[in-house]
Order: structure tokens, then sequence, then C-alpha cells
């Protein structure tokens, strides 16, 4: 096996320039796909995350009914049993709302807002809320002071120290009206968010909608999202069927239908490049055997075996596929990495069609391990899928005829 | 009466002996068949055609008749040369004996085995394990040394690397290119390379050694020098050489010259006899 695999390596070096010139045609595809999955993939975690973080959490506990109708009155108070039910190692964190909806309204401009109480100090060590502040300062559980989104508090033409007149329905009808001052003006990243966002500590909250120690949501951060159907399945264990536990994927389809049928149009660039890595391959193979003809027919002369001379070809497609595929890491990974912790801002119409959709208007990159692994299992498939033609004209060739040649 | 039963019993008794000494004899003979070794070739000879024939497109109006009827036998220890015109069979012969090629009917019997009946992987590693090649263009493996071309066909026989390295040294030592065992064939000259192609075919102590044209790319020195080395080593190493030539140089050292015309055997003469 030594022997076969140093004849290989010796062989792909015979003609270098042919070999360099393959294995750049393998490189650059190996950098494209990689570039291109990258960015996909890093701009699934980023929508993902950014929904999860600043909205609905990888788990959400509602009333039973709250999601298929997102009102006031579906409302529930935490108690002994959730509390319970939440005391799960996969459960770092659990964040208690109350959202609804109000008109905001100053002077002449009035916009229907989401509102969202929460608990401020929570919040903000998850989502670090406090580094999103634009102008003006984070709030705190105790104040009375609300924090307005970027884009409405512009759409609103309001400032710090301004005062927003909310005015909305409570609970069981209760008509929920009130005056509060701007503390802040926060920058979301989600721009849906960021154009209707309006948040206050959750105990005002619950004051200003009138439902006291009641909650539309718990929203629940994992320490391994892989885990998420077996931490749903024990929590759901736990609650009586007043209650309903839902994951991040069932709350925003939308989403998820997007980025799948995003990744469909990602797969057939995946296609092509490899297309053009296989087509590299199958050249280059399919030549050194042609041109070796002769060499091949002295060695079955000699005494070895055609399987022997099969593998030995084999060894060569494999070594030029990994030669490449690793000069490929080599060079994309320090790029990449550099652009995952430094995402490309985007401007102009691809910004703004990229906050139609919800997404925030960057290009993140990731450097996730199952992206160069996949990359690399399928570089040496397609070389081995490359390789079949020039193996089955070892198979038939004439060793006599190949020898007169 | 004593001494006629005295006598009746001593004639028994050489009777008996002489019928297990029989039994003894056809019990071997049986033996011998249950092993199917032929008895005779084994003692006589090594390489043995019958009625061979090469027909190249045979189904077309213009049938090439490469090797006519051709029987001969070889025997261990030969230094033959087939001799004749260019397009006589020769080649065509000497792919034949080595199983590189099928007849068109007639047999090749070599050490007892009927090669023709071998599938061809079977034929391959009897090519391996019996026969060395020497080929008119050399075809050393040219990624690797002369010393790993060498070591290369032992290696596919499985022989350890001691082993190895100690045949491969015999033969360099042999073929005056010890202070070679580490260039690549392209830096070689041509005569270096066929010395090199013949340590290969006989590195894996084959029962004899074919050659096809094996000078007919060198020049008279390099000639005299291979033909000293394969003359020596058929002395040293006792293996059988056939080779195909129309070199005279060598058709004048080969002991028999096996002459071909039209693919027919036209004379066969033993040369040391003519000596």
């Amino acid at each position: 096996m030594n022997t076969l695999i140093k004849m290989a390596w010796r062989n792909i070096w015979r003609n270098k320039k042919r070999t360099i010139l393959t294995m750049m045609s393998i490189l650059l595809a190996v950098f494209l796909s990689l570039f291109t999955r990258s960015m996909q993939k890093g701009s699934y975690a980023n929508m993902i995350s950014n929904a999860v973080k600043f909205s609905t959490g990888y788990i959400q506990i509602h009333k039973n009914g709250y999601w298929e109708n997102k009102s006031i009155n579906e409302t529930f108070v935490n108690n002994k049993e959730i509390i319970s039910a939440l005391k799960d190692e996969n459960i770092i964190f659990n964040i208690p709302r109350l959202e609804s909806f109000a008109l905001a309204s100053s002077g002449k401009h009035t916009k229907g807002t989401i509102v969202i109480g929460t608990v401020p100090e929570d919040e903000d060590e998850l989502n670090k809320y406090s580094e999103k502040i634009i102008k003006g300062e984070y709030i705190s559980s105790n104040e009375n002071a609300i924090l307005v989104a970027e884009k409405l508090a512009e759409y609103l033409k309001v400032d710090v120290g301004d005062t927003l007149v909310l005015l909305g329905q409570g609970y069981h009808g209760i008509t929920a009206a009130e005056q509060y001052p701007i503390k802040g003006i926060i920058r979301i990243p989600i721009p849906q968010l960021n154009n209707q966002m309006v948040i206050m500590p959750l105990k005002e909250c619950q004051y200003f909608y009138s439902s006291e120690n009641r909650l539309t949501s718990i929203s629940l951060m994992l320490k391994d999202p892989e885990r998420i159907d077996e931490t749903i399945s024990k929590i759901k264990n736990k609650l009586s069927n007043k209650y309903e536990v839902m994951a991040w994927q069932e709350m925003n389809q939308e989403m998820v239908q997007a980025i799948e049928s995003d990744n469909v149009g990602g797969i057939i660039m995946l296609a092509i490049l490899y297309m053009v890595i296989g087509f590299g391959v199958f050249g280059t193979v399919m030549m050194m055997t042609m041109e070796r003809k002769k060499e091949f027919a002295g060695m079955i002369a000699i005494g070895m075996q055609k399987t022997k001379l099969l593998l030995m070809v084999v060894w060569e497609t494999v070594l030029l596929g990994i030669l490449a595929i690793v000069l490929g890491l080599i060079i994309t990974y320090p790029i990449l990495l550099y652009l995952s912790h430094n995402p490309i801002p985007l401007t102009g119409e691809i910004a703004e069609s990229m906050k139609m959709f919800g997404a925030e208007p960057i290009l993140p990159f990731s450097v996730k391990p199952d992206i160069f692994i996949n990359q690399t299992i399928s570089v040496i498939i397609i070389a081995l899928v490359a390789v079949a033609y020039p193996l089955s004209v070892i198979l038939k060739f004439d060793v006599l005829k190949a020898m007169r040649s | 009466m004593e001494h006629f039963l005295a006598k009746f019993a001593k004639h028994i008794k050489k009777k008996v002996i002489e019928l297990t000494r029989l039994i003894i004899v056809i019990s071997y003979l049986e033996f011998i068949c249950l092993l199917k070794i032929d008895f005779w070739d084994f003692t006589m000879s090594i390489i043995k055609t019958i009625n061979l024939n090469k027909i190249y497109d045979a189904e077309t109006e213009i049938p090439v008749h490469a090797v006519n009827d051709v029987s001969l036998e070889f025997e261990a220890g030969e230094f033959t040369a087939i001799i004749g015109p260019s397009g006589c069979g020769k080649t065509t012969l000497l792919n034949l004996l080595g199983g590189l090629d099928r007849p068109t009917s007639g047999t090749v019997t070599i050490d007892g085995t009927d090669i023709i009946k071998l599938s061809s992987s079977e034929i391959i590693d009897f090519r391996l394990r019996n026969i060395g090649f020497v080929f008119q263009a050399y075809n050393l493996v040219p990624v690797l040394t002369a010393k790993e071309n060498v070591e290369f066909i032992m290696q596919l026989q499985g022989i350890p690397k001691q082993q190895r390295e100690e045949r491969v040294l015999q033969l360099f030592e042999q073929i005056g290119l010890k202070d070679r065992l580490n260039n690549r064939p392209g830096k070689l000259s041509g005569g270096q390379q066929q010395r090199v192609a013949v340590a290969r075919a006989l590195a894996s102590k084959p029962k004899f050694v074919l050659a096809d044209e094996p000078t007919a790319n060198l020049d008279s020195k390099s000639t005299s020098n291979l033909l000293d080395i394969m003359e020596k080593l058929n002395e040293v190493e006792n293996t059988t050489f056939i080779f195909s030539t129309h070199d005279s140089r060598v058709m004048k050292r080969a002991r028999r010259l096996v002459s071909l015309e039209d693919g027919k055997v036209v004379s066969d003469n033993n040369q040391m006899e003519h000596r």
C-alpha cells in the first residue's frame, strides 16, 4: 500500500504544471463554495440568532391558544408549576415577557407599535440591549420610562426626554392609556422590530395593560440548542395542558421557509461548482491515464494486478483532491474567520430587500466545522466519481495493444 | 519333501517381495498423477508448445498467420535466441510464451501448467511468480528509482524487506550499477536502463526470462555489456533466457537458435554442438 501511495504521489507531480492548474481549479471551486456556503449559513445563523434572542427565544411557554390568538386576554400567571418545569440543565435563561399592541402618538404622528414589557436587567444580560442604545440610557426595573426603537423614533420624530403617548386595550377590555418619558433610543437588529418596538419594564407594562402578574410568554434560552426537542418534551411532561410549549421554528415559520428556499438556491450553486471540480479532476485523471497506457501495460505484464493499478489511480485522484482541499482550506479559513468577526455591511437595494425579509442588512459568515467537513467529503466523493471512467478504461484495456502504442 | 517345501516357501517369499515392490511403484505413480505433475515434462523441459497457432484477422479475407503450428521445448538453463526477419512472428511467439497473448489454437505448458487455461487474473499472478520480462523499450516505472524498480516486483510477490534489500544489492552488483541505485530511469542511459530491466526480470527468481529485442535500442558497447551480464546471470542463477532478436551480435552469443519464417520454425540449432 505504501508503495502505491508513494507512486501515486510521484505520478501527480510528473506534470507539475497540469497538476497545479487542476489544483487551482479545484481550489477556486472550493473557495467559492466555502465562501457562499459560509455566507449562507452565517446569514441563517444570524437570522435565527436574532429571532431567538430578540423575539421568541429557543422555546416559549404561553397560555394554551395564545399563539393562535395573540390577545392580552390569553395571558397566564407565572406559578410553581412553571417554575418547577423550568428546572432543567439545558435551560440557561428564562425571560418573562408581556407583549401586546398599542398606538404610539407624539404630536401629529401616530403609529401602531409592539409594546414589550420585560425585566430590563435580564434582557440586557441576554441581549446586551444596553449596548444597542444609540441615544440616552438603558432602563431599569423600577422606572416608568420607555425605550423606543430607532426607526419608530424617527417616524414619530421623538427624541430622548420627549413623552410618548400609548393607547391600547388592556386585560378584559380595559382601556390602556398612558404617557411615558423616553429614556433611550435603541437600535434593534431585526428591521421589523426596529420599526415598531417600544420596551418598558415588565411591572410597568403589566400596570399599563391592567394585567398585574400576568405574562404572555416565558422565553427560554438553551445551553445546547441541538437538544431543543428533548427539552420541549421534558417541559411538556411537567406542564398541564393549560400551557403550550413551542419551538422557535414553529413560531418563525416564515423565516424557516425563507431559509429553506434560499438553501435550495445555495445547493444548486454548489452543484454547479461541484461540476466544475468534477470535470477538472476528470480531465486530468483521464489524461494521466491515457498517456500512461504503455507504462500500465508494462506493469501488468511484469505481474501487477489491475486492481492494484486501479488503486494507484484512485490514490492519485484522492491525493490531488485532498491537496487542493487542504490548500483551499488554508487560504479560505482565515478569510472566513475574519469575516465571521467582521460581517460585511450592506447598503442600497440589497439592504432594503434584506430588511423586507426581516434580516439584518449585513453579510455574516459562519465558520462552523460542518461546512468544511461537508465540503471535504463532497470534493473527495466527486473526485472518486470523476475517476470512475478512467478506471473502467484501465479495466478494459488490452495490454498488447497498449505496449505497441 | 522338506527340501521341496523350503524351496517353495523361498519362492513364495521372493514373489511377495516383488509384488510389494510393484505395489510401491504403482502407488508412487498414482501419487504423481494425483499431484498432476507431468513427470516427463518435469525432467525434460520447462516450456513446451504444441501446435501453437496465432492468426490475426482470422475472420477477414486476408488472415495473418503470425505463428504457424509451432511445437517447441525449452529446457532449464537455456540461452536461446528466436531469430528471423521483421514480421516473422518472433514477438508474437514470445508474447504467447509469456501469456501476454492467447493463441488461436495449440497449447503452452510451463512447468506443467497449461497457461491457456488460466484466467486473466491468474495469468498475471503466474507471470509474477514464474516469468521475467525484458522489453525493447525497457518499460521501467519512471517514478521509481532503479532500486525501487527492481524491488517493486518483489514487493508485489510479498517478499520481506530485508530479503528484498539483499537481493537488490546482489543484482546491482552483478549488473555493475551499484552506484546508480537511487537514480530514476530518466537519469540513466539506454544501456543502463536495460541492465536495470534485466535485474528487475531476475529479481523474483523466475523460471525463465523472456526478452523481446533487448538490444534493439542499444549501441554495440552497451549490447556487448548487456549480453555479458545476461550470460553471467544465466550461468550464476541458472535462469533460462529466451530472447527474440535479429541482431547478429546476439545470435553469435546464443547457445540455441530457433529460426522463424512466416510464423513457422524453419530451423532449430544447438550452437554449442556446432562449436
